[in-house]
């Protein structure tokens, strides 16, 4: 068995309104070195997969067709084995 | 056709639609036409004209705007009743769907002021010679309402030179004289774009609620010239 760690983002190119209001929130705070904020979704997928190399590749096609829109969203993830 | 035929609306029910019976409302009882709902799971559109994916929030708005309805059975039915030139008409949510399932380009980024906005807005006629805008003439100012969270429209420079080149903006933000200016964009929509359609002209995604504003007494009866087109074209066949 093995899980997939997903991460998925705006694209870089767009302007995250939400990280930028965090961001405002984190300097009241007083936290001024932090610039930046990005947020995005944290998706974990289980795979019953023989190898890692299956379960990326079956992790990638995921993320392409449906938990990431390529239009505005980019995604990574890591894969360990669990189990 | 005879006096008597009426054209046939299909209204698309998802799970947490909640605008399919004010487009019922319109279809049958303001624009004196046939209507249906059709549930998600159907497999078949039956005998409609039109088909309405309407406003809502399917699926709870899980994952992404209308990321899970596109899964539905009945969208390949959409999809196949869109690609032989049927009419295709998403509002709001049902536009969510339309840009999810592929039978329009872009996506829907949550609104720039990060609120849920829901008023009236003005919109410009861009493209007058549609199905969905033949009672409309160029630059007229339609007063609708919107009420959405992720009505941000986005895409590529390329397919936004697309849109532009094939006069696939329907319809954009404006003030109630018609400027198009930041002022009057009310979520950072790129080009102040309200409604889109596909290059062959059959389907058609807007975030504002044409379905809440044909009758005077809710504020504006303007959202009935879309619904009007569309019988009109449809008659004429």
């Amino acid at each position: 068995m093995f899980q997939s760690n997903i991460t998925v983002t705006l694209r870089k190119s767009i302007l995250d309104p939400q990280g930028k209001a965090v961001e405002h929130a984190i300097h009241s705070l007083g936290f001024t070195p932090v610039e930046d904020v990005r947020i995005g979704k944290h998706i974990q997928l289980s795979i019953n997969s023989p190898s890692k190399e299956e379960a990326e590749r079956i992790t990638d096609d995921v993320c392409r067709k449906l938990l990431a829109n390529m239009v505005m969203e980019d995604y990574t993830f890591t894969i360990e084995k669990v189990g | 056709m005879g006096e008597a035929a009426k054209i046939k609306f299909g209204i698309v029910v998802f799970p947490g639609s909640n605008c399919d019976h004010d487009a019922y409302n319109v279809a049958r009882h303001v624009m004196n036409q046939d209507a249906k709902f059709i549930w998600h799971k159907e497999s078949s559109l039956g005998d409609a004209d039109v088909i309405i994916l309407p406003g809502g929030f399917s699926y709870g708005d899980y994952l992404r705007t209308g990321a899970i309805a596109r899964f539905s059975p009945v969208m390949k039915e959409v999809a196949r009743f869109a690609k032989n030139g049927g009419t295709v008409v998403g509002i709001c949510n049902g536009f969510q769907i339309l840009l999810e399932a592929g039978l329009l380009p872009g996506a829907m980024l949550r609104n720039s002021s990060l609120q849920f906005v829901c008023k009236f807005v003005y919109l410009k006629v861009e493209n007058p010679d549609t199905r969905f805008t033949s009672e409309c003439e160029a630059g007229d100012v339609l007063k609708i309402p919107i009420a959405h969270g992720e009505g941000n429209y986005f895409a590529d420079g390329a397919t936004i030179a697309s849109l532009q080149e094939h006069d696939q903006i329907v319809f954009r933000y404006c003030s109630s004289s018609g400027e198009i200016d930041d002022a009057a964009n009310p979520n950072g929509s790129l080009l102040n774009i309200a409604g889109i359609m596909n290059k062959e002209g059959n389907v058609l995604g807007m975030m504002p609620h044409p379905e809440r504003a044909s009758e005077s007494m809710l504020g504006s009866a303007d959202g009935k010239k879309i619904f009007q087109s569309m019988i009109e074209s449809l008659v004429l066949r």
